[in-house]
């Protein structure tokens, strides 16, 4: 999974040679076996690197805030997002969803690196939500439908159908 | 500014960063409950208020924001040590600490601690600096410390022998910032301190993650069930019992009637208005699924009568009439016949198809009314109404227009003003005007009854938690039902000032008619009526009848709360609903159906596609709206041909068949059970008895997943036996050819049964190529259901023939277009189903994703380009409002279409002539 995500990444920044990737341990974490000597580990970190590598350190964020704000939804992806226990969906995805209230993307007006791994990560939990709730997490649903459509994001993903127009009135009846 | 708690450990490493890196921050001590962030759902420290109002709550990142701002760069060893913290050891310092503190248990803290413990000592031998990555103290060093802390210093802690760690551990707590942090957090008194905070804790962050997830979860609903060698050895046992004499083909008699000892089960179909033509969502949300049903209940060998019609009364279809300039009789009549020749083209078998507009109707309708009538249930309330008095008629709300009492707009409609959107009474109205004759209507009082459905609340209730509690109700029918009661019922008017309904008995209500609500659900009965005049057997008859509902959500208040209330206080011991299906919605592409916009496929349209109506029906069963609304999809629909009908299902059956034509003269050849053969056996057989468990409980969609499962099995056990290349071998491989092939045919031919409800046609062909015996199919599905031998050896089959054939992508294309409506384009490759594709992951992959076209959309030039389409298409507009000349007009359509064709290309997708050539 994480593998496949990687290599999406990489489409995604434009780079040309595809890199080769193992795993370790149980939970699958992603290995890069450098050129130049030690492995790098973890998913967050590989990405980080492909990042620079492709030089657009734009898409960690341009200032320090912006950095800080990016890395944090990273994290939060990998620590709560991932192997999330289905009594907590709910709460990560409202938790989300009122963040992206204001927002275009995770760091405010710019598009970065958490969006897209988020977008990667939150996937498999989107496809699953009913029409109700796909309305429910509204912000959600847009964020991700943009993120979706974000030239070069998706590759190994099926797009996700969102529906313009509402089917359930916002209260019952 | 930054918020800190006490005997919180993760503000431990904040506070240490901060000392170290000398940054300048407000820091304010709260209490661990209060809510700092307000998106979060529970309270998190410690968070750190960033200039920008935006808020930091991992305490990584605002270390490393704060390392950031300090002017040092993390590097990529650094980043790694920070993610390893947070996804391994953060969750084990966690669980561990809970153990220790809370529970006492030390021994097992240490062995939830070994993995992480272990992982930092070995990394510490290796490197070759003083601290993780580099000589001097970096973030990572302090961010693990401090994750440690809490667990290290504790002296009661035997972690064994963790020389490096330990060694490390006391250089970091050297640094005079660590030292102080840890004073000011947890008081110095280590584990203690901790406790109220781990109690806070929710249950997630304490316990191991990477025990079963979601996603995990779901993928192991489906994992093959493990078969034990007893079930394997008796469902090989009972297949080889084979068919007896004593197993009746079903046949069915009409008058279908309750029978003593039997199952009687009357199943009834929500009945569509007749003024429209329905489109695939109406179909699957009440007569397919309903049908399903029936025929599944006919093969079980219930004693099951499925009657269903044309709801015809009412105020839509005197409109429609009007429209047409024909009578509302034959209004009906016209549709009446394009519903029924639909629902024939759909393979509905009904018992009966009837329709409302019959004196039977009346005749119950009216008896049904005088004993609610007699029995007080029935109130007097006067309503004011605007009347036109040259047309002789109350005016429905629809049917005035006048100026808006809010904002004096002069087209507001009798219920709401389009403009500001209030909602109006329409004798508010000002200068109403009737929109028939455009004659001012006058406003008069009219005397209406009322159903006093609070009266009848307590009898109701009882009777719904009987009926909820004993029978088979969706889970929307539930939710629905309950919320009606919620809320509170309120007195419904029955009577309405119409012309073309069931006329009230009642003579001070000689000019109304019953609101279709009333009226249309007793069409059930008198449709039934017209069936057979002993109608009451089923409708009187609660003791023997089992009465099945099949409608869509929207209708579930009115059979499970109204019309029950209805038939209760008439007190005629009525059969009252005892399982109530109702679907959710199906969608269109990414869309609604809408006729008026000609978006979608409408049942008489599904013929000319050319598509047979049995591959209708699986589609639209496998995408059933089950528990959540889905979407049909044109090229889901050729996905699920191409795969499931094409490559799985007919594969299997046409070479199970054809090896018996090609290598055995057509004749089923000897079997002998082998540990493989009997093990197929056993599979299908739990196969089977799941599609049975499900169809009892209406899950259609799922139980097609059986049929689907076992073709599969069957496949694979092809597959890996290779009959046609042991044909060729020698006696015991010939032989075991022979097995395959024979076993083979023999779930060919259970799989005709099992498809039976779903795909009629399709099963019927596989029989007649087959030559089964026709008590086969019921045969199989007696009981909990039983796999046997149907098809014995030396059995002659018929000729073979593919059964399916291949959706073409062009076609779906050429589909895609004509039932997409005037609105522009949707983009192409968004017409994956959502509740699908994780279902099926393998399958969704294989769809074409266009992703390297996607890639050249420009944005910019796009909505550019959007906005050109819409000025030239408003001039085209204007130019036929105007009447202008065909070639004028011609030559700016040329234009518009040409901009569109830009238009699409700048959205990133292949204009539509390319399109077909590509594929």
């Amino acid at each position: 999974m994480a593998l496949r995500e990687l290599s999406s990444l990489e489409k995604c920044l434009g780079l040309k040679k595809p890199t080769k990737y193992s795993t370790q341990g149980e939970r699958k974490v992603p290995v890069l076996q450098n050129n130049n000597g030690a492995a790098l580990v973890g998913l967050v970190t590989i990405a980080s690197h492909l990042v620079h590598e492709a030089k657009k350190a734009e898409l960690l964020g341009n200032s320090a805030e912006d950095r800080a704000v990016v890395q944090q939804w990273l994290e939060y992806r990998i620590a709560r997002v991932d192997n999330c226990p289905k009594d907590e969906l709910k709460v990560i995805l409202k938790e989300l969803n009122q963040y992206l209230g204001d927002k275009v993307y995770l760091a405010g007006n710019v598009f970065t690196l958490a969006d897209i791994l988020m977008y990667y990560g939150i996937h498999h939990i989107v496809v699953e939500l009913a029409i109700q709730e796909k309305e429910r997490f509204l912000n959600i649903t847009r964020w991700f439908d943009h993120i979706q459509h974000y030239p070069g994001v998706r590759h190994h993903l099926p797009p996700v159908v969102v529906l313009r127009n509402r089917v359930y009135p916002s209260g019952h009846h | 500014k930054l918020f800190v708690g006490e005997g919180n450990p993760h503000c431990v490493k904040v506070l240490a960063v901060l000392e170290l890196t000398g940054v300048k921050c407000d820091v304010q001590l709260v209490n661990n409950e209060e809510r700092v962030v307000p998106y979060l759902t529970r309270p998190v420290l410690p968070v750190l208020l960033l200039p920008s109002g935006q808020h930091l709550f991992s305490p990584n990142t605002i270390c490393q924001y704060l390392l950031d701002v300090s002017g040092q760069k993390a590097s990529d060893a650094n980043n790694q040590w920070m993610e390893w913290e947070t996804t391994d050891l953060q969750p084990a310092v966690l669980q561990a600490l809970h153990m220790m503190a809370l529970q006492g248990k030390r021994s097992e803290a240490v062995a939830v601690m070994e993995e992480s413990l272990g992982h930092l000592e070995h990394n510490l031998k290796k490197r070759s600096t003083k601290f993780l990555t580099s000589d001097v103290i970096t973030v990572a060093d302090i961010v693990l410390w401090a994750t440690l802390y809490p667990i290290l210093s504790d002296s009661s802690f035997e972690a064994g022998d963790l020389r490096l760690v330990r060694g490390w551990f006391d250089g970091v707590v050297a640094q005079s910032a660590c030292q102080s942090a840890a004073q000011k957090v947890l008081h110095g008194k280590s584990s203690e301190a901790l406790k109220t905070f781990l109690q806070k804790l929710p249950a997630t962050q304490t316990q191991r993650r990477d025990g079963p997830t979601s996603s995990s979860a779901a993928v192991a609903d489906d994992t093959e069930h493990v078969m034990s060698e007893q079930e394997i050895e008796e469902a090989a046992q009972m297949w080889s019992t084979g068919l007896k004499d004593s197993h009746a083909a079903p046949q069915r008699n009409h008058p279908i009637l309750p029978q003593e000892g039997k199952r009687n089960v009357l199943l009834t179909s929500a009945l569509p208005y007749v003024n429209n033509v329905p489109h695939l969502g109406n179909i699957i949300g009440c007569v397919l699924s309903a049908d399903v049903f029936a025929r599944y209940g006919r093969l079980r060998g219930w004693n099951l009568l499925f009657v269903c019609g044309t709801d015809e009364y009412g105020t839509a279809t005197e409109n429609k009439a009007r429209e047409e300039g024909l009578t509302p009789r034959e209004i009906c009549d016209k549709y009446y016949a394009i519903h029924a020749s639909i629902y024939k083209w759909f393979q509905i078998d009904f018992d009966f198809f009837g329709r409302t507009t019959t004196d039977r109707q009346t005749e119950i309708a009216q008896d049904i009314f005088w004993r609610l009538h007699e029995r007080g249930f029935l109130l007097e309330d006067t309503v004011e109404q605007l009347r036109c008095e040259s047309c002789q008629r109350f005016l429905a709300d629809r049917f005035v227009e006048g100026v808006c009492p809010h904002c004096r707009y002069p087209e507001a409609r009798g219920d709401q003003c389009d403009k500001c959107g209030r909602l109006i009474n329409a004798v508010e109205l000002r200068n109403p005007q009737c929109k028939v004759c455009q004659e001012t209507p006058v406003i008069r009082s009219s005397k209406h009854l009322f159903l006093d459905l609070p009266k009848l609340e307590g009898e109701l209730e009882k009777w719904l938690d009987q009926s909820t509690g004993a029978g088979d109700w969706t889970t929307n029918a539930r939710q629905i039902t309950r919320s009606w009661l919620r809320d509170g019922l309120k007195p419904r008017c029955i009577t309405r000032d119409l012309k073309w309904g069931t006329p009230v008995p009642h003579p001070d209500y000689k000019e109304k008619v019953f609101y279709v609500w009333f009226d249309a659900p007793i069409g059930y009965l008198s449709i039934t009526a017209n069936y057979t005049d002993q109608w009451e057997k089923w409708w009187k008859n609660p003791q023997q009848v089992e009465l099945y509902n099949f409608m869509a959500k929207d209708n579930v208040p009115f059979h499970s709360v109204v019309f029950p209330c209805s038939l209760l206080g008439a007190q005629d011991n009525y059969t009252l609903v005892n399982n109530l299906i109702a679907t959710e919605y199906l969608n269109y592409e990414d869309t609604k159906f809408s006729k008026s916009r000609g978006v979608g496929v409408f049942g008489d349209m599904a013929k000319d596609t050319g598509i047979p109506s049995d591959v209708w029906r699986f589609y639209l069963l496998y995408v059933r709206p089950e528990a959540q609304d889905s979407a049909f999809s044109w090229s889901d629909m050729a996905l699920k041909n191409n795969s499931e009908l094409l490559n799985n299902l007919g594969n299997f059956i046409n070479r199970a068949a054809m090896f018996v034509s090609k290598f055995f003269e057509g004749r089923v050849p000897d079997m002998l059970l082998g540990d493989d053969d009997k093990r197929l056996i056993a599979v299908v057989s739990w196969e089977l008895k799941q599609y049975i468990q499900l169809l009892d409980k209406v899950r259609i969609r799922d139980a097609l997943k059986c049929i689907l499962n076992i073709s599969r099995h069957g496949n694979q056990y092809i597959q890996v036996n290779e009959p046609w290349k042991k044909i060729k071998g020698g006696d015991t491989d010939k032989q075991g050819a022979g097995t395959v092939t024979g076993v083979s045919v023999n779930v060919a031919c259970l799989l005709s049964a099992l498809l039976e409800p779903y795909m009629p046609a399709v099963s019927q062909t596989i029989r007649t190529q087959l030559q089964a015996p026709p008590n086969c199919t019921g045969a199989m599905m007696q009981g909990a259901g039983t796999f046997i031998c149907t098809l014995p050896a030396g059995h002659r089959i018929g000729t073979v023939s593919p059964l399916f054939q291949k959706l073409e992508n062009e076609q779906i294309e050429g589909f895609r277009k004509r039932f997409g409506g005037q609105q522009p384009e949707e983009e192409s490759d968004k017409g994956e189903i959502p509740s699908m594709a994780s279902a099926d992951t393998k399958l969704s992959a294989g769809v074409e994703m266009n992703s390297s076209v996607n890639v050249q959309a420009d944005p910019e030039r796009a909505r550019r380009l959007a906005e050109q389409v819409t000025e030239q298409g408003d001039k085209v507009r204007a130019l036929k409002a105007q009447k202008a000349e065909k070639s004028v007009i011609g030559e700016e359509v040329a234009k518009l279409l040409e901009l569109k064709k830009q238009l699409a290309l700048a959205e990133g997708q292949e204009p539509s002539n390319q399109k077909a050539k590509k594929k």
